[in-house]
């Protein structure tokens, strides 16, 4: 969609830009704004406004970017969100606290354990709660599945962006393992809510640990599929190598966290940093990258698969037995051959599914490292059952927001390389 | 985390922080919004707080005072994390923008912006990014109801299409 302006003389007022574009293209932005954001060269009609999106495949979403270009060189990218804002943080003001797990599945639906930790983790915060070691272990176990689940989709689409079609199709197939084990964890294939404050929904099945297995065993193999199809491939290290480059400084600058941060050389994981639901009893390694570029993200990002694997081979080894929940009945429900026996019990379920639990008044931050980065979720509670305010700070939100900075200056068919690098999620960038 | 260098708080500048409150091994710095970009600058310059990791706002409607702007600051260097809030009436909901400081402060000052109805001086595009241009009010205010409709079934259908019911809280 070109935006087509009849002639550049009714672009010099101060009247919204949707009147003279009419039916063309509809820009939410008056001219009066549009002036601080673009070149002068723009408004003279000398260089070009393009509308990318909000139905465009590689945005991976709807995100619409407006381009200024000069050719095909981006002199300015305006990305512009919100399509997809459907107040989920709203929604969790108006829920008790465990009914707000599922909300959290839907901001990065393609990591939704990830959020659900965050979450649970958030509460957990609040109330001071211990988690057993077998639900942490488990956590652990499920959380690492989930990053290979976010990367997977990060690097099938991202493939596919810049022309490897095949790549995607693999990583669709190794993601059905992935959601097999969802599956047969919590019942569902994406919107799991599996995590609850405390702990989990349930111990998990017998199934579970043939399948982990199984993804332990065919995985290393196929990684380094995926490797020989583009470690070496000429066209793709034509295409990533020193494009988009943001460096280390810039990158903390603009709040970009995970692997786009790591491919920049900052060794920051809030694993390592701030170990949360055990993480600290693993040993694994924290890939790292120097350049900054497209390339770079990829390695970053293609290294933690092994990394991933190790940790659950790991908790998987050391696994002990026991609850899966916290035995604090205030949180957490009794088992139901206790409700048919403890009057206690009973009253403890009733208030549970009625009315919630009750959050002293205060305010936390807790922070998990997602497949993306650093998701954390801010939670002010005001000591009644529901949440005054809770917010989740979304990686991919921060790291959209340097994406004006990493395509400034570069061909336009980069720029679909850039998005796929910086890895979004447009359900948690609009939330 | 002990060979981690404590937090510096007599560095801060004097009178600047007006009350310190800790929570679980979370440190929150209570300022004024006149004070805020000094305090900032302070804590990015001296302290290394180099990554603003998230701002947002709480609405403690009804009660007054009822905006705090908050600021999640990180230091990757000294793996600590600290909180910075500003509280606001509702009457002047004003603050200086911090984009000056932390360059990512640009979109999460026109979400509380969009969200809230904040204003921030001296924010380079202060534009709505969640809500459409169009949008009249700021939804994530506490008076602002979390439905406008009830939804009908088969029990309630005949007195909602009367006008008997509204959205229940």
């Amino acid at each position: 969609m070109k935006t087509t302006f009849a002639e550049p003389a009714p672009l010099i007022n101060d009247s919204p830009l949707n009147t003279v574009t009419s039916q063309d293209v509809q820009l939410d932005i008056t001219f009066d704004q549009l002036k601080k954001l673009v070149s002068p060269r723009a408004l003279t009609g000398e260089t070009m406004l393009l509308n990318m999106g909000p139905q465009h495949p590689s945005t991976h979403g709807v995100l619409r970017l407006l381009l200024e270009l000069d050719g095909e060189t981006v002199i300015s990218c305006i990305p512009d969100i919100g399509f997809l804002h459907t107040g989920i943080e709203k929604t969790a003001e108006d829920k008790p606290y465990l009914k707000g797990v599922p909300l959290t599945d839907r901001t990065d639906y393609l990591a939704p354990m990830s959020n659900n930790m965050a979450f649970c983790g958030a509460i957990e915060k609040l109330m001071g709660v211990d988690v057993p070691l077998r639900a942490q272990y488990l956590r652990v176990i499920l959380l690492e599945l989930t990053r290979m689940n976010s990367h997977l989709v990060w690097l099938g689409t991202h493939a596919l962006d810049i022309g490897a079609m095949s790549v995607f199709l693999y990583c669709m197939r190794e993601r059905e393992m992935l959601l097999d084990i969802y599956e047969c964890v919590s019942g569902a294939r994406m919107m799991s809510s599996y995590f609850r404050p405390g702990g989990l929904w349930r111990d998990v099945p017998d199934s579970f640990f043939p399948l982990v297995k199984k993804v332990l065993d065919v995985f290393p193999g196929r990684v380094s599929d995926y490797e020989k199809l583009l470690k070496e491939n000429p066209i793709w290290k034509e295409r990533t190598i020193g494009v988009g480059k943001i460096n280390a400084v810039d990158a903390v600058r603009y709040g970009i966290t995970g692997p786009s941060l790591r491919g920049s050389g900052v060794k920051y994981d809030v694993r390592k940093a701030m170990p949360y639901s055990s993480y600290d009893h693993f040993d694994f390694e924290v890939p790292v990258g120097s350049n900054g570029d497209v390339y770079d993200r990829y390695r970053c990002r293609l290294d933690e698969f092994p990394q991933s694997l190790r940790i659950i081979k790991q908790a998987l080894d050391k696994l002990p037995p026991g609850p899966v929940i916290t035995d604090d009945r205030k949180i957490a429900p009794p088992p139901k051959h206790e409700i048919a026996t403890s009057m206690e019990s009973l009253i403890h379920h009733f208030k549970l599914w009625t009315e919630g639990f009750r959050v002293p008044e205060s305010e936390v931050y807790f922070a998990v490292e997602s497949g993306k980065g650093e998701y954390g979720v801010y939670i002010s509670a005001d000591g009644s059952a529901k949440p005054r305010r809770v917010h989740f700070r979304a990686p991919s939100f921060n790291n959209l927001q340097a994406l004006s900075h990493m395509s400034r200056g570069c061909m336009l068919a980069d720029l679909v390389a850039i998005i796929g690098s910086i890895d979004i999620v447009l359900g948690e960038v609009d939330r | 985390m002990s060979e981690l260098a404590p937090f510096e708080l007599n560095a801060l500048p004097a009178d600047a922080i007006s009350q310190t409150l800790k929570f679980r091994d979370e440190l929150t710095l209570v300022t004024s919004r006149e004070r805020i970009l000094e305090v900032l600058l302070h804590l990015r310059d001296v302290q290394k707080f180099e990554m603003l990791t998230d701002e947002t706002c709480v609405d403690y409607f009804p009660q007054e005072p009822r905006f705090s702007i908050l600021y999640q600051l990180y230091s990757i260097s000294r793996n600590i994390r600290v909180r910075v809030k500003v509280i606001l009436s509702e009457y002047d909901a004003t603050l200086p923008s911090v984009y000056s400081i932390y360059e990512n402060a640009n979109w999460l000052e026109r979400e509380i912006y969009d969200l809230f109805g904040i204003q921030f001086t001296d924010h380079p595009d202060l534009r709505r990014i969640m809500m459409p241009v169009g949008w009249v009010g700021h939804p994530l205010r506490r008076e602002v109801p979390h439905k406008v409709e009830e939804v009908a079934f088969t029990f309630n259908r005949r007195r909602i299409d009367e006008g008997k019911i509204y959205a229940s809280e």
